[in-house]
């Protein structure tokens, strides 16, 4: 496996597999009482925040954690960022105090690949611009193979506003790596340019390709980066592309539904959908602090360069 | 579960064949119903991946034995290990307890072969972390000796004497085919015992 976790693009097959499977040996430690392992004592994960998160940085808290690391957390409000500091001095500043692994959240693409040829520890993606969030999509393969048992040959349908997401990018590049047939859905108008060269199918109809997905991944609208009309009205977008009951009961009998959160119920998908049996919203916050165990231990549980 | 291992080297010697393995886990089955008064309260963890094969065929024998099902898990010590960084991450062995835990039982923790004493100490120090066994006993179907720490097993399969560099690899049936203890002439001088 490579020293950092920046693009989900970047992991083998055998990687990905590799952190699956050590994942799953993680989930038996969140079920006993004493839910910590000694294992990265000592060592330094820092959270760098640059955009508001809670769930993904409390995810990221609660994993190293357990593993017995020191954590310091690092959010850009208040911080010597919003005096000017550049990331490349944030970075050295955190550098300089002993950071064995970096997990950055930042607003635009490409920072942490930028920070990765900065610090000698390992850098994590938690999430960059509309690119990458490798973290996410490796949760979201891990809840899929526990309710489906495995990936190989399973059709996985995307639904939303893949033009500002970085889930369904990370998504797409890794669960084509594990075999998996993804199909994007959505408004013309929220997909992004280059999206032909992506490893996956594409769809306007969400009701056509239904019936024919084992995983049905609901996106957020996110409002907050659209500066433009996307789409006429909200109940239109809702009308065409939200998972309501009468979409659910489209699916297959045995199909999930699955959404990375946080999700805005009535527009995107339908409350007694997220609230169903077959959603597995919830489940993947809990994997999420066991996949995020999984790949601190493999950066930093070995031998460090 | 790991991989099968490979093909032994031409060099290798078996120490012991399958009937010697055999008569080896029947002894120590035995000594565990005897030292234990019948087995009563006592629960089999395996070391992943040979001491966790060799903990359920010891738990096959005593029943057989005694008609008493004793309790077998396993328990995985690499989160554990003090060699962590010497090495890169490594992948994780399965750590199954009993339904009914380890709390108030005698552990009698298994391992194929007990060399420097620190997967022990791992799995002692994993042990604290699921639960408090009444007591710990250790079980090991080759002692070669060279301890680093004051560790002693309970119940041995075989003393085997060797050098430092020499090497001792278990087959088991279940994982590579053959049931065998071979003893090689070892290349590194840093070899651990897993």
């Amino acid at each position: 496996m490579k020293r950092h976790l920046i693009s989900a693009g970047d992991l083998t097959k055998d990687d990905a597999l590799l952190i699956l499977d050590t994942a799953e040996e993680l989930a038996r430690v969140s079920e006993r009482s004493i839910k910590k392992l000694p294992t990265l004592r000592g060592r330094t994960v820092v959270n760098l925040f640059f955009e508001d998160s809670t769930r993904t940085r409390i995810s990221f808290e609660a994993a190293a954690k357990r593993l017995s690391a020191d954590v310091i957390n690092f959010s850009a409000k208040g911080s010597s960022v919003s005096k000017g500091e550049s990331l490349k001095d944030t970075a050295l500043t955190l550098e300089a105090m002993g950071a064995d692994a970096v997990v950055i959240r930042h607003g635009s693409s490409g920072a942490p690949h930028r920070l990765a040829n900065w610090v000698h520890g390992s850098v994590v993606n938690a999430g960059d611009g509309t690119h990458e969030h490798p973290t996410q999509a490796l949760l979201d393969a891990f809840s899929m193979r526990r309710r489906l048992g495995g990936l190989e040959g399973r059709r996985i349908t995307v639904v939303g506003d893949i033009l500002h997401s970085r889930v369904a990018r990370s998504n797409v590049l890794l669960l084509h790596t594990l075999g998996a047939e993804v199909t994007l859905v959505a408004p013309p108008t929220l997909l992004p340019v280059s999206v032909g060269d992506w490893p996956c199918e594409v769809s306007y109809d969400l009701d056509a390709v239904l019936p024919k997905s084992d995983v049905v991944m609901m996106l957020r609208v996110q409002k907050e980066r659209m500066n433009a009309a996307y789409f006429p009205s909200e109940r239109e977008y809702s009308r065409r592309y939200g998972l309501d009951r009468d979409r659910f009961a489209k699916m297959p009998d045995d199909a999930i539904v699955m959404h990375p959160g946080p999700m805005n119920r009535g527009m995107e998908i339908a409350a007694e959908v997220a609230d169903s049996a077959r959603s597995t919203i919830v489940e993947q916050v809990a994997n999420g602090v066991t996949i995020r165990m999984a790949v601190l231990y493999l950066l930093l549980g070995g031998e460090t360069a | 579960m790991s991989d099968p291992r490979p093909e032994p080297r031409a060099d290798a010697r078996a120490v012991l064949e399958a009937p010697d393995v055999h008569r080896a886990l029947t002894r120590i089955a035995h000594e565990i119903l005897e030292r234990t008064k019948g087995g009563d309260g006592v629960v089999l963890l395996g070391i992943p991946t040979r001491g966790a094969t060799l903990a359920r065929r010891l738990g096959d024998r005593i029943e057989q034995f005694e008609g008493v099902k004793i309790p077998v898990g396993s328990v995985d010590v690499t989160m554990y290990r003090d060699d962590l960084r010497l090495r890169p991450a490594r992948p994780l062995g399965r750590t199954e307890l009993p339904p009914d835990g380890v709390d108030g039982k005698i552990v009698v923790l298994v391992d194929d072969v007990l060399y420097s004493g620190r997967t022990v100490r791992a799995a002692l120090d994993a042990l604290n972390d699921l639960g408090r066994p009444t007591a710990v006993q250790l079980a090991t179907l080759v002692d070669r000796g060279h301890r680093e720490l004051p560790i002693r097993a309970d119940y041995v399969g075989k003393n085997l004497p060797t050098a430092k560099s020499e090497k001792v690899r278990v087959y088991l049936q279940e994982t590579d085919g053959r049931d065998a203890v071979l003893l090689m002439k070892g290349l590194p001088a840093k070899e651990e015992s897993r």
